[in-house]
């Protein structure tokens, strides 16, 4: 990934930071102006919560560039506790262990290297709560 | 009011086409199409792709492809949607006739996929579909997004795997019937089942295939005297475009939409349907795209399967020529091999299966993860 790139998205991949729509009160995880669901530009950054459970989840064996050395490891689509639905690994489990409504907690790690002189992207993921 | 009508088809059969570069596999396509339509030339040529950037390293790729087709000076696009590039440059050559601005145009759809030659790099550039910055950055692939899909929809509706065995194994078997197809061999349930994970619960044999194929048509505004084919609509709509902003995961909400404004067009109800080519990139989105058409309530659209509807013979014939599982997924030229496939059935003069005296046919053609989806109708006489 690109440094300016990924520069922009820093507040959501370290602090979980997406955007609050106070027109129609739209939440997401994505960092925008201008809300998704209605169009308002009258948006503010807002923190979303650490913890929620696996709405769903896959384990990957066939990963895209980049991620070969993870393989095979688990994605989830976890749904926080204000219902907001967002993607992320799943770590610090057996890929066997992991169900639908597990509890899990964010977690800040290493997401990936880009070869040699590439940037290491940070960024969350999510573990069980013990 | 304008009509609009396919005159001319034209397909490669899919496969690895190493010799070949993809503006040459384009223009075959297109030379096909424009011999069987009795024509010289065309007033513009729309190019459905959506990978030739990343891994042709080719852009401006509409015009190079009306110079291997030997037809310079002609306009010429490249429309892009991701896998639904196919159907989306049909709805441009569509849009294009009904203004009245063009009388003849040929829509070609291409993918050359192995110019890329490693399964990551494949993979990474079919991911290109999703988000790369909310999706991509986890280590997502699209074959991830598609399994969580399957994950959620298995778990509300209790379905077996195989429940989508039965899937693969009816493409398959359509295919061999299909000069044109990339996969012309049966397989059993042994097979799907003992077949390798690429993303958990989705299977190697739950997948399309990776190939390289180009598919033309050519669509005009006067009616031909002989078998006319008429695109009665045509239907567009876009989705939210992340994988978790959506309401309902389950739910292919573009496809529904599309579906509701191509069948309005077309003047007709899903009982009318005598048969569809759907997207079936993974057997989940073939099951979904039936639930999308209309054909099956959410969540019942897996019955279709286990009560052989899906069959040649079934209720609602699907995918005849093998639909994407076996007669391959070109990704930009899928679309167009959809609708093409489905002409030629109108026509009496199927690549696949033989229905006797289909009337009216759909496809449907997702971009992303569902996030663009298209709906044609086809009307024979
Ligand atoms: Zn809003």
């Amino acid at each position: 990934m690109s440094v300016p790139k990924y520069w922009r998205i820093i507040p959501h991949y370290y602090r979980l930071e997406g955007t609050i729509c106070k027109n129609c009160g739209y939440k997401t995880p994505l960092i925008r102006k201008i809300c998704p669901n209605c169009g308002s530009d009258d948006v503010e950054r807002v923190r979303l919560p650490r913890e929620g459970e696996v709405y769903s989840y896959t384990v990957v064996y066939s990963p895209p560039e980049g991620f070969e050395r993870h393989n095979p490891y688990v994605i989830g689509l976890i749904k926080l506790k204000d219902g907001t639905k967002i993607l992320g690994q799943i770590v610090d489990v057996d890929p066997e262990e992991v169900k639908i409504g597990l509890k899990v907690r964010m977690t800040f790690r290493r997401i990936s290297v880009d070869g040699k002189s590439g940037i290491i992207q940070y960024g969350y993921k999510f573990k069980p709560v013990k | 009011m304008v009509s609009v009508y396919i005159t001319g088809v034209g397909m490669t059969k899919i496969d690895k086409h190493w010799d070949t570069t993809v503006s040459e596999l384009a223009s075959e396509a297109l030379r096909i199409a424009l011999n069987e339509a009795g024509m010289e030339s065309v007033d513009a040529v729309f190019v459905g792709n959506m990978l030739s950037g990343i891994v042709n390293s080719q852009e401006n790729l509409a015009s190079l492809v009306v110079s291997y087709a030997g037809l310079y000076g002609t306009p010429a696009f490249k429309v892009e949607a991701a896998c639904a590039s196919g159907a989306a440059a049909i709805a441009s050559a569509f849009i294009s006739l009904k203004s009245g601005m063009f009388k003849d145009v040929a829509v070609v759809g291409v993918e050359k996929m192995s110019d890329e030659t490693s399964v990551e790099g494949i993979t990474r550039a079919l991911a290109t579909a999703a988000d790369s910055e909310y999706e991509l950055y986890h280590g997502v692939s699209f074959t991830a997004l598609n399994a969580l899909i399957m994950q959620r929809y298995s778990y509300e509706f209790n379905v077996k795997p195989e429940d989508y065995g039965l899937w693969s194994i009816q493409m398959h078997k359509n295919a061999t019937m299909n000069p044109y197809a990339q996969l012309r061999f049966e397989i059993t349930m042994e097979k799907y089942l003992s077949s390798q994970w690429i993303s958990k619960p989705i299977r190697f044999m739950d997948c399309s295939p990776v190939g390289d194929g180009a598919a033309a048509l050519i669509l005009s505004s006067k009616k031909p005297k002989d078998s006319p084919i008429e695109i009665a609509g045509v239907g567009m709509a876009t989705d939210k475009f992340q994988s978790f902003l959506r309401e309902d995961l389950l739910t292919l909400a573009a496809a529904k939409i599309a579906a509701k404004r191509a069948y309005n067009m077309a003047n007709i109800r899903p009982e009318d349907i005598d048969m569809v080519e759907v997207h079936d990139a993974f057997t989940i989105m073939g099951v979904l795209s039936l639930e999308a058409l209309g054909l099956a309530e959410r969540g019942e659209g897996i019955e279709l399967l286990k009560n052989g509807d899906i069959k040649p013979d079934g209720t609602i014939p699907t995918n005849l020529a093998g639909g994407l599982k076996a007669r391959g997924h070109p990704v930009g030229a899928t679309g167009v091999y959809q609708v093409a496939e489905l002409s030629l059935q109108l026509r009496g003069t199927p690549v696949g299966v033989k229905l006797d005296n289909p009337n009216i046919g759909v496809a449907l053609n997702l971009g992303g993860l569902a996030s663009n989806c298209y709906v044609t109708v086809l009307k024979g006489e």
